[in-house]
């Protein structure tokens, strides 16, 4: 019951307001980056909280096949809404980091090439460039819902490399960064077939 | 006290060290016992008690005991000290301390002659510091220097900035500050200071052998291996803030670098 209830409301929101709501994150921050409202050390703390922002899209993203098998929950239709915008906040993050952090091209490839932790985001984003390049209808259209869903099956490591990049930049073990890869982990485990029924996912 | 203290600030001699504002100061802090954010001490700290605060001095030293810190701010010489401030995760600051020489508080005690190293320790009070609740680091923490660098007349017990005692976030009522190696040395709200004849351990060193070193000096040519240390961000900068040059010892070179002679700073780090 309560079920049906939700996706009734669920089905009223459009989906512009999806990418609305998710897209004025950013320039709220930068706002407030601007404007003291990210304390003393903004870039720092932008880069963090855009970086934080794509990867709670990329696990809301993967949450939402099973929140439809397990609770019935039907988000469906937010699905390219939700890993678009994921993908614009690992683009403004990246930006960021380049941009305002680092400032220098050379140490840029440096880090690249010698930092694991970026060494790792970088894999990640790389995953997602064809991801975000075919989330179109033409593009679905073109390879066949086969080829294309298993083309999107790239968003399993994407996402699992996003969590290590997160836990492997932090100094110490802090509880955050570990709680967001248990739930990567258990998302992803949940396709495993012997966990999960037929292999719809 | 004041002028003969222009001099020592001096590696900056040509420099003339602007300090960070009180806001940025104590806004912007790693005091893991109070939370991992860097808000987390300011928000937190509050409920810190910190009078009456003694201060153990114990192991090699010819009076050992607790000392009262009324007792030791009576007997102390109090300087400012304008120095720049260097976190080990890139970050710097320009921080106008108070407060009198290490030296002259393990006079106070009295340094027995087999004596090498200094070790300190934070003060463990999980009800009034929810950090240490958590299993974050091993508390209480732990940092040390060798007896050479503690009686430095660098190597400073801050107990003020700009002339105002210590915020608890920023280490109250009594903290170390050794402005020629990463911030993270510089232990804070400390209870115990021990001599001991042998290296003591120290937390991040422990923690990750590999990241942080014992020495943990400023030193712009050894990287952390997952970042590094080349260049640093001056808090305060804003959204645009320019990354500048990090400098050998933190800048305190012409009066530090005959402690490390002859040793290899690649392999102690």
């Amino acid at each position: 019951m309560v079920v049906v209830w939700i996706n009734d409301r669920l089905r009223r929101i459009p989906i512009w307001a999806v990418y609305l709501c998710g897209g004025l994150y950013a320039p709220y921050l930068f706002w407030q980056g601007a404007t003291g409202g990210l304390g003393v050390e903004p870039i720092r703390e932008l880069e963090r909280a855009l970086g934080l922002f794509a990867l709670k899209l990329l696990v809301a993203g993967l949450a939402i096949s099973p929140a439809r098998r397990l609770a019935g929950v039907n988000l469906l239709r937010f699905r390219r809404a939700v890993g678009l915008l994921a993908f614009g906040y690992v683009c403004v993050h990246l930006l960021v980091w380049l941009v305002l952090d680092v400032q220098s091209l050379p140490l840029i490839w440096a880090d690249i090439v010698k930092r694991p932790y970026v060494t790792i985001g970088m894999a990640a984003f790389v995953l997602l460039i064809p991801l975000a390049a075919t989330s179109n209808d033409r593009s679905l259209r073109r390879l066949g819902p086969v080829r294309w869903r298993r083309l999107h099956r790239l968003v399993y490591p994407a996402v699992l490399l996003a969590g290590l990049h997160y836990a492997t930049l932090v100094k110490g073990l802090p509880i955050q960064p570990i709680a967001w890869l248990a739930a990567i982990s258990f998302l992803l485990m949940l396709r495993l077939r012997p966990f999960g029924r037929p292999s719809r996912v | 006290a004041g002028a003969g203290l222009a001099a020592m600030v001096g590696p900056g001699r040509a420099e003339t060290l602007e300090p960070n504002s009180w806001e940025e100061i104590t806004s912007y802090n790693n005091f893991y016992e109070f939370g991992t954010g860097k808000s987390d001490p300011a928000e937190n700290a509050g409920a810190l008690t910190t009078r009456p605060w003694t201060v153990r001095i114990d192991g090699m030293v010819d009076r050992p005991g607790d000392y009262d810190f009324d007792t030791i701010m009576r007997k102390m010489t109090m300087e400012e000290r304008i120095y720049r401030f260097r976190c080990v995760e890139t970050w710097s600051m320009v921080v106008p301390w108070n407060g009198f020489e290490l030296a002259d508080l393990l006079d106070l005690a009295g340094v027995q002659d087999g004596a090498r190293y200094v070790a300190f320790e934070t003060l463990f009070r999980p009800t009034e510091m929810p950090g240490q609740r958590l299993p974050i680091l091993d508390w209480p923490y732990v940092e040390g220097l060798r007896l050479d660098e503690a009686r430095h007349p660098l190597t400073i017990m801050a107990t003020g900035i700009y002339g105002k005692p210590l915020p608890n976030q920023n280490g109250a009522p009594l903290r170390l500050v050794v402005p020629w190696k990463y911030g993270f040395k510089s232990i804070k709200s400390v209870v115990r200071i021990t001599l001991t004849d042998t290296q003591p351990p120290t937390t991040w060193n422990t923690i990750g052998p590999d990241e942080y070193g014992f020495y943990a000096n400023v030193n712009p040519n050894v990287d952390h291996p997952r970042w590094s240390q080349a260049t640093e961000r001056r808090i305060g900068g804003g959204l645009f803030s320019r990354r500048k040059p990090t400098l050998m010892f933190n800048g305190y070179e012409a009066e530090v670098a005959s402690l490390y002679e002859g040793m290899d700073l690649k392999k102690n780090y």
